[in-house]
């Protein structure tokens, strides 16, 4: 290992060599790129006066940066909420009564919901500029963000292992100083992949969010998404096949340039290395670790992180106290905490039932039930027929370390790819062939969630210690009990996790899956999800309501009555440490 | 001479589920006087922890006086720093970075912090490891930063949580010699050392005054002066006899007779009785070792022999004594006829003895039994006597004591246990 004294002020040499150059050059553009993009934003607009989106591939790489541009904003706010919200539900009891539940129901809102009840809102909050529906679509990224990286991070910081709090309390660190050296270095692995799971799933909305589609408002912003919408909507499949492929460069980049870098960099902060981990390779975090430039830009990073880590107004001398909070005012300040709490709830029940029921009688509520079971039918069998297909394969490739090593990129990167692009080629299909949309829409939602399931046994079986494989060889166990007895029971945890986020993700497809259009044609399958669309496009915010209602109710007895024993099940009984 | 701590009629419970008081420390007094080492020595589960957290500021008392110089402790002190079992090492900090972590919290600017922890990584070895992480370093290593950690503030007052229990032999007693060298040279400002340890020869050779803990709920049962110059020969005849007197002090309540102890017994031994963490397989493999001699036993000989530190022998006594196949006393042990007849019994007859003496002297074992019998269809849930064990303990350790019962009773097959149900039962697995 080379020996470096990094903290000695002088003796670093800066003498520049090629390496500098490119990645100076690599990071001006990226610079200016995002510069141009910002400034493409925020001009003047009109409603009902039309965007013009072109098909010419010319524009993809601009409308694809404007996307993304996009996307990182969001990420943004997501990682501010995160770390404000997160940590206070970790940190007080009351709130952590109120904002994991809370974060738990706004998880199993769909997206559309989120967009069709705040565009107004944020048009009218930016009058005659793109503003508005800029910050509405980055708001829709948000909230297909956010929930899973809060609630990740609230979990990391409740499972901090006790000697490591109890020292920070030792050395007196300051709440503030605590946060930004023990709290989210030590959340920090969790956070990354819940945001790489994060920017994945917000893809999918993209096309949702750039073209706005809200009680018949065509508000299109520049973007990927939009270009994709023109492209289904002109029927033009070359069109089509450009955004495909600008897509691939898109997220092949952002995988290459952003995560990867990142989940190196985030390895030092993993707890204890797993013994037969091999260390994950970036070549763009090897292009900047040969350059001064990167030596000069830790040493300038870590000054300002510790100036801001360190900084001033937080540092009044700070002693903390063990008196428990009985203060009067404390305790005034709770119970005024928890009635406001209960206020609200009765209010917006109310509320939220005279508005729908005000227009809509018991007929139309048992019609969306039905709606919603039809949905529910749909996931269930996207599930199955996943698991069928998938898991035999998954075990085959993590049986082969090769062959996982090759495969696991690559199915994170389809995992990322949003299948919202392919459904136009699978509706050429469906017409082509006049298949039934109520059956073929599940095979739109699988080529959305297939993909967790899959890495996720992959990740099961490469991960089984290999005395056990050993062991089932010794004893002869073969065959189908070798499946029901040894493999089976030892993905069980990892399959279940996948198929967590499989579902997660189906219920969230269903609104984009089950009403698929390509040039003049529409198809709708009978679905919560396509009663959802359609009546947001036509704004009925009545039976909008009732659907993502009864989405969330379902979702939340789906986590209750399946999910979580099973999740439980496979952590008291199945986990082996 | 002034104290550092004076500790008054400090006693200290924790709530369980249902808001009663589980105790765990009872009318502690304890002073630390400036220029002194001292011990806290104790089984696991005696509260010694928890009274050194309540002197780091890190846990409130629940009644009586804890002061430090004079004040009473409100929370951690700057002045005080402490060394843990686990290190409790930020991984994700370098060496230096985590010695400095200490110097940052007060305020100190960063160059002149830098200095000062690379001052103390020089004096505690380490130096040449700065940009290290502690993942890549040795246990040994990772506490010397531990170590450096807690000196370069210049604490006052060190405290230290068993520091070298989780380090091998000779690494713990490289450390513990090169912290005592700092001590007796005044390299460091501390004017005074307060420690946890369950390992006996640790305290002899380290401390000033020795406290011995007894549990249940926690309180001081002796206390004993070592008067010895550093550094301590291990070997010598002193330093063996000062070992040897932890042990009685450990072992026998001073001028107790056998009656009495009976009489002690039965008086303290009910369904709230703290069964120790001990296997059935370790106990019987102690029982062995023990029928290889022929009289009494000494114990530090026997600890030694069989590798056993404190933390392990004495539990294990305490389970040989609940089940009368062994008598301790003044720091000997010696086993009874049962016990004999127990090492020397088949698979079969071993487990008839063990049987019939945990159904005669565990009481818990002797009600769930009573249940079960009493019941239509033999068969009790667990949640039963959770619930009825929570009224004395936490909910931790109620499960801990109910699963090392269910591990003797079935190794005794005296029911039957399902891991899925929770169902207890005199019938056999299908």
């Amino acid at each position: 290992m080379r020996k470096t004294n990094f903290y000695q002020k002088s003796g670093a040499t800066f003498a520049f060599n090629p390496w500098d150059l490119i990645a100076l050059v690599l990071i001006l553009f990226l610079f200016v790129l995002l510069a141009y993009g910002a400034t493409q934003m925020s001009k003047p607009f009109n409603i009902g006066q039309p965007i013009k989106i072109s098909l010419d591939p010319i524009y993809l790489p601009i409308y694809g940066l404007q996307s993304v541009l996009r996307m990182l904003l969001a990420m943004v706010f997501s990682l501010l909420f995160t770390f404000i919200i997160g940590s206070w539900a970790a940190k007080s009891k009351h709130a952590e009564r109120v904002v994991v539940p809370a974060i738990d129901v706004l998880q199993s809102v769909p997206v559309l919901g989120y967009l069709s009840i705040t565009v107004t809102g944020f048009i009218a909050l930016f009058p005659g500029s793109l503003m508005g529906p800029e910050f509405c679509c980055i708001f829709v990224l948000f909230t297909a963000q956010v929930w899973n990286m809060a609630l990740g991070f609230y979990q990391s910081l409740k499972t901090i292992p006790d000697d490591i709090v109890e020292a920070a309390r030792m050395l007196n660190l300051t709440p503030w100083q605590r946060f930004w050296r023990v709290e989210v270095p030590f959340a920090m692995p969790n956070l990354l992949w819940n945001m790489m799971m994060s920017m994945s799933q917000s893809w999918v909305f993209l096309t949702l969010s750039e073209a706005i589609q809200v009680a018949k408002q065509n508000i299109q912003l520049p973007g990927i998404g939009s270009y994709i919408f023109n492209a289904i909507r002109q029927g033009n499949i070359h069109a089509i096949m450009y955004a495909i492929i600008a897509m691939f460069v898109v997220i092949f980049l952002y995988d290459q340039l952003m995560f990867r870098p990142l989940l190196k960099w985030a390895e030092k902060f993993k707890f204890e290395k797993m013994p037969d981990e091999k260390p994950s390779r970036a070549w763009f975090t090897s292009v900047l670790q040969r350059t001064q430039l990167l030596r000069y830009m830790s040493l300038i990073f870590s000054k300002w992180g510790n100036a801001f880590i360190n900084i001033r107004f937080t540092k009044r001398t700070y002693q903390e106290k063990n008196s428990a909070d009985n203060g009067r005012l404390m305790r005034m300040a709770v119970a005024l905490f928890y009635c406001l709490v209960a206020v609200l709830v009765v209010f917006s029940v109310v509320v939220f039932s005279r508005f729908i029921f005000s227009t809509l009688g018991w007929h139309d509520f048992f019609h969306a039930i039905l709606l919603t079971l039809a949905s529910a039918a749909r996931i269930v069998a996207t599930l199955l027929v996943s698991s069928i297909i998938w898991v035999p394969i998954g075990v085959w490739i993590g049986r082969n370390p090769k062959l996982a090593k090759l495969a696991q990129p690559i199915v994170q990167f389809c995992a990322a790819f949003p299948a919202t692009l392919i459904y136009p080629l699978a509706v050429i299909l469906i017409l082509k062939f006049n298949l039934s949309i109520n059956i073929w829409s599940t095979a739109l939602i699988i080529m959305g969630s297939q993909w967790y399931i899959l890495f996720n046994v992959i990740a099961g079986t490469s991960s089984m210690p290999k005395e056990i494989y050993f062991a089932a060889k010794n004893f002869n166990v073969k065959g189908w009990l070798w499946w029901k007895r040894v493999i089976l029971p030892g993905i069980f945890p990892y399959y279940v996790t996948g198929a967590i986020t499989a579902a997660g993700g189906a219920w969230n497809l269903t609104i984009v899956a089950e009403l698929v259009s390509w040039g003049k044609h529409t198809f709708a399958a009978f679905g919560v999800g396509s009663y959802i669309t359609e009546y947001t496009n036509s704004g009925d915010f009545h039976r909008v309501a009732l659907g993502i209602g009864l989405m969330c109710v379902f979702v939340l007895l789906f986590n209750w009555l399946i999910w979580r024993p099973l999740y439980n099940l496979a952590e008291t009984r199945f986990r082996i440490n | 001479m002034s104290n550092i701590i004076d500790i008054k009629n400090l006693d200290k419970s924790f709530q369980n589920n249902e808001g009663q008081d589980l105790s765990v420390l009872e009318n502690v007094n304890l002073t630390l006087q400036e220029g002194e080492i001292v011990a806290l020595l104790g089984k696991s589960g005696s509260g010694k922890s928890t009274l050194l957290r309540i002197i780091a500021g890190l846990v409130p008392a629940s009644s009586g006086d804890v002061l430090y110089r004079g004040a009473p402790i409100t929370g951690p002190a700057k002045e005080v720093s402490m060394v843990f079992q686990s290190f409790a090492l930020m991984p994700w900090l370098t060496v230096l970075q985590n010695v400095e972590l200490g110097l940052e919290a007060q305020g100190m600017a960063r160059d002149e912090r830098r200095t000062k922890a690379i001052e103390a990584i020089d004096m505690i070895g380490l130096d040449g490891f700065e940009s290290a992480y502690p993942k890549e370093l040795s246990g040994g290593m990772q506490q010397r930063v531990g170590f450096a950690r807690a000196l370069v503030v210049n604490p006052d007052l060190l405290l230290m949580d068993e520091p070298f229990s989780a380090l091998d032999v000779l690494t713990a007693d490289n450390l513990r010699g090169d912290l005592l060298e700092l001590w007796g040279e005044k390299k460091i400002d501390t004017k005074g050392i307060l420690f946890v340890t369950h390992n006996i020869e640790e305290a002899v050779i380290v401390a000033d005054r020795v406290l011995i803990f007894s549990s249940n709920p926690g309180c001081i049962q002796a206390e004993l002066k070592i008067d010895l110059p550093y550094p301590r020969d291990e070997s010598s005849q002193t330093f063996r006899r000062y070992v040897d007197q932890v042990y009685t002090a450990m072992t026998a309540r001073p001028g107790e007779t056998d009656l009495q102890r009976r009489l002690r017994k039965m008086q303290s031994i009910g369904l709230d009785y703290r069964l120790p963490n001990i296997e059935v397989t370790e106990l019987l493999g102690l029982l062995y070792s023990m029928d290889e001699y022929d009289a009494k036993i000494d114990l530090p000989e026997l600890a030694e022999e069989l590798h056993l530190d404190i933390d392990e022998l004495f539990p294990l006594i305490e389970t040989l004594e609940l089940l009368e196949f062994a008598k301790a006393a003044h720091g000997d042990i010696e086993l009874t006829q049962a016990g004999r007849s127990l090492a020397k019994a088949d698979i079969l007859e071993r487990k008839e003895i063990f049987a019939a003496h945990i159904k005669q002297h565990v009481p818990l074992i002797q009600h769930i039994c009573h249940v079960i019998d009493g019941r239509r269809g033999h068969k009790v849930s667990e949640e039963r006597f959770l619930t009825r064990l929570e009224d004395h303990f936490t909910e931790k350790e109620a499960e801990r004591v109910l699963a090392t019962a269910i591990d003797w009773a079935r190794y005794a097959e005296l029911f039957a246990y399902d891991y899925n149900t929770g169902m207890m039962s005199l019938e056999d697995p299908e």
